[in-house]
């Protein structure tokens, strides 16, 4: 067996050898700095494939953000949906619109962006058989129950609501009423899409072709995606820098640890356990900024000894029980912002924001004892607050939340945490009403609307309204609000709608999350949109 | 011989059945995957219906199984939800988990026996007192302790490595995150071989080869260092499965994108083609580790050879 034995030594060697040469290389800073400077951000694995229409997350959003331009585009500081490639979007009863797309504008391929890019990008959207995630927001289109039934076969391949009727323009028939619609088309789940992505659509998804101000340079899925500038851009947001690079890291504490040692520009989510140093560590390079994300407690109003008559009572009482000021402080370190109503501070006041919530939301142990004995009290004695256990760092707050409730009400057993293991078996439970008290909501919006804060939320049967809220007064307000073509009334209306859920109160408002980033000292210009996503296109390489 | 490797071979079949069950309900028991796809917010029923089916989960667990195993020895290991093959994401993560593993046994080979063997024909001097208490210190802390410490001090503080591996993870940038993954098993194959070789120290035949007049350095490396590897060798084997699939700590503290982070995304996104895709191929790793340790005994122990 001597033969054997030199093998192995000779296998040993050659790795050996192999470590030895791989040594002084892979060093991939940047090209430059100025105009032409990359930026490194950091990025998750996208969870689902990367079209427009069926990326619900944010980490495929970033990526939308930048290759994508839609009809509007919500402005990065006030999220004001301003129009981008719409040249004007008409209609005289909030129902027929008609869309005229600015000419000019091309994909980064070439082709033309015409109303044809649109149409069918929202079929395709639409259609049952593509499994598009975000498929629901076509369905105020005329026709979306024959492209996307709830059950069986589609009958029909287009929406029977969207016309072509010129080269740039097109009509749109919604099915109901709904002013503030033209809004909503800043969504990433409304852009055009080339003819490319039809043609030959596994090409398209290993490289995704877009009209925005950067092109895909270079995409390995899973570990990287290279965008550069695309100088043929014709819109006024141009990209100032030469390009992003998204690093997918394992693990959001390896991010910020590459950040601090200077290999990273930019960490658009503060590991919640480097908020201590962040300040220390980035002084005013750290930002922590509201946005329009809430986090709530819904009630299974499905389960009969969470919906008797008079239990409001109890709800406001368990509302009142929980100090917001202390856990955002201790908890969060500041990145969570107390609620004081159901929507959120970037909608402004102008859109709807407003402190609708009043005295229910704040905390007064002596009231909420009070309020949860007119109540009822709480059924069985004894609550859970259900919570995921996996991703996000729950625990810790629900566990404050009970700790709070408890001490109010002067009893230990009041409440508990019930951590479920996965954020998938945690969801599956929410959505087939398996709840037996409170659980976790968060909400990020898709639009700053205050209509999207509360119709798909609260709204009898509505998409996410997982706890079955239901009360046909809200139900009429929203119908009301939609149908008013005045903004401003609109947005009054909702408020008033808002009413309705704090008198049930339909879900405690707890916080607003804040989008929290940290950037380099070769970068400047850093900001985060109301989305939370850091405005790319903006960011100057020093 | 020829038989023996034969008989080895079939008995793989059963424990890669036995244990792809397993997995397959383990994943299965934590319920619905789709439910996890949309986000904080519920998945229209129409798409979740569809999703399911085109992901085969509508069918009950066994048919699923069926199906499963079926295309697996077309070689076809399914779609991850994010709409890649799992094969490719195999391609992309084994090269990489396998660079960091082979690094990591270098160390266990070279650092690991090199101190065993010192320390064991020095037993009880000072040399023998401290790389026990060292092993001893190694052993008692967790690696990710070791790891988060280490890329702090290397990383941040005095900048001699990138704190991050890069995408392409060459072996210079896994040198210290297999030093790092290995520590805790190099603790152990130091202590194997020490132990063996001041047993072994003792043994006629180390006697005779002494009084044969035969040079130190011969009856050290042939006669001595041989005979003690037959457990630092069944440990090492049994390592690299180990190593492979018990890199998720490690390739997470230095961003690895290895097989460790590949489970544990499909473990969270509850993805059972890449959890059950990947763990198949880990316990092959394993059971052909295994075999090639009881075919390495031959090679040390001609006397186990024909057994």
């Amino acid at each position: 067996m001597r033969g054997a034995t030199h093998a192995k030594w000779a296998a040993l060697a050659t790795a050996v050898a192999l470590a030895a040469t791989a040594c002084g290389g892979g060093d991939d800073s940047g090209g430059g700095g100025g105009a032409d400077g990359i930026v490194s951000s950091s990025w998750g694995d996208p969870q689902n494939p990367l079209e427009p229409a069926n990326t619900n997350e944010v980490q495929g959003g970033k990526v939308l953000s930048m290759i994508f331009r839609g009809l509007k585009q919500y402005d990065p500081k006030t999220g004001e949906a301003k129009d981008m490639l719409a040249e004007k979007i008409e209609t005289t009863d909030s129902m027929n619109f008609t869309i005229t797309v600015k000419d000019g504008w091309t994909f980064s391929n070439g082709e033309k962006v015409t109303a044809k890019s649109f149409v069918d990008a929202w079929n395709y959207g639409a259609h049952l058989k593509n499994n598009q995630k975000n498929a629901a927001f076509f369905g105020q289109i005329e026709g979306y129950d024959k492209v996307h039934p709830e059950k069986g076969e589609p009958t029909a391949e287009t929406m029977s609501g969207l016309k072509v009727t010129g080269p740039q323009t097109f009509t749109v028939k919604l099915t109901q009423k709904f002013s503030t619609w033209p809004i909503t088309l800043g969504y990433a789940a409304f852009s055009p899409l080339p003819q490319a992505f039809f043609t030959d659509h596994a090409a398209w998804l290993s490289k995704p072709v877009g009209n925005g101000p950067y092109t895909v340079d270079s995409y390995s899925k899973g570990s990287q995606m290279a965008l550069k500038r695309w100088d043929g851009y014709p819109g006024t947001d141009k990209a100032q820098n030469g390009g992003i690079t998204l690093k997918v890291y394992t693990d959001n504490n390896t991010a910020y640890t590459d950040l601090t040692a200077g290999n990273l520009d930019l960490v658009d989510d503060v590991p919640a356990s480097q908020l201590k140093n962040v300040e220390a560590d980035l002084g005013d390079r750290y930002i922590n900024v509201p946005a329009g994300i809430i986090q709530t407690l819904s009630f299974p109003f499905y389960d009969p000894a969470w919906n008797k008559p008079g239990q409001e009572k109890l709800r406001q009482g368990l509302s009142r029980a929980i100090n917001r000021e202390q856990i955002t402080d201790t908890i969060f370190q500041k990145t969570r912002t107390p609620a004081v109503d159901w929507t959120s501070p970037v909608l402004g006041e102008k859109g709807g924001f407003k402190d609708v919530c009043g005295d229910f939301c704040k905390y007064d142990a002596a009231e909420a004892k009070k309020l949860v004995a007119e109540g009822g009290g709480i059924p069985g004695g004894t609550m859970t607050i259900s919570y995921n256990a996996d991703t996000g760092s729950h625990k810790e707050w629900v566990d404050a939340v009970c700790n709070s409730i408890n001490n109010a009400l002067g009893n230990n057993r009041a409440c508990v945490g019930n951590p479920i293991g996965t954020f998938a078996d945690f969801r599956s439970q929410v959505s087939t009403q398996k709840m037996k008290g409170p659980f976790r909501a968060g909400w990020q919006m898709d639009y700053p609307l205050i209509q999207n804060f509360l119709q798909p939320l609260y709204y009898t049967n509505a998409s996410s309204n997982d706890g079955k809220y239901t009360n046909p007064e809200f139900d009429k307000l929203v119908n009301q609000a939609n149908a008013e073509a005045d903004t401003a009334k609109a947005v009054e209306t909702f408020q008033q709608a808002e009413g309705i859920v704090r008198d049930d109160m339909g879900a405690i408002p707890l916080w607003y999350q804040n989008g929290s980033a940290g950037y380099s000292e070769r970068v400047s210009n850093v900001t985060l949109n109301p989305f939370s996503v850091p405005v790319y296109d903006q960011i100057k390489v020093n | 011989m020829g038989r023996y490797v034969i008989r080895r071979l079939l008995q793989m079949i059963p424990v890669f059945i036995g244990a792809t069950l397993l997995i397959f309900l383990m994943v299965n028991v934590m319920g619905d995957p789709i439910a996890g796809l949309c986000g904080d917010r519920a998945c229209d029923p129409a798409t979740a219906a569809q999703l399911e089916k085109e992901f085969g989960l509508d069918k009950p667990v066994w048919q699923q199984y069926l199906i499963y195993m079926g295309n697996l020895f077309t070689g076809d290991f399914g779609t991850a939800f994010n709409g890649q093959p799992v094969t490719e994401l195999m391609a992309n993560a084994f090269p990489v988990t396998i660079r960091l593993t082979i690094v990591a046994i270098l160390f266990e080979i070279v650092i690991g026996i090199s101190l065993g063997v010192l320390t064991g024909l020095r037993r009880g001097r000072p040399i023998d007192t401290t790389v026990l208490v060292l092993t001893l210190v190694v052993l008692s802390i967790p690696t990710f302790v070791t790891g988060l410490l280490i890329q702090l001090l290397l990383g941040v503080k005095w900048g001699w490595i990138k704190p991050a591996v890069s995408t392409d993870a060459p072996f210079d940038e896994l040198i210290v995150p297999g030093l790092v993954l290995a520590s805790v098993s190099l603790a152990y194959v130091t202590r194997l071989t020490r132990t063996s070789i001041a047993e072994n120290k003792r043994a006629d035949y180390v006697r005779t080869a002494v009084a044969k007049g035969l040079p130190r350095r011969r009856v050290i490396t042939r006669h001595l260092l041989r005979n003690s590897l037959i457990p630092v060798v069944t440990f090492i084997g049994a390592d690299i499965g180990a190593l492979m699939g018990g890199a998720i700590a490690t390739e997470r503290i230095f961003n690895i994108h290895g097989v460790g982070y590949q489970l544990y995304q499909g473990i969270v996104r509850q993805n059972t083609q890449t959890v059950v895709g990947f763990v198949t191929v880990l316990v092959l790793v394993f059971l052909l580790a295994n075999l090639l340790v009881d075919l390495l005994y031959a090679v040390l122990d001609p006397r186990i050879r024909y057994a």
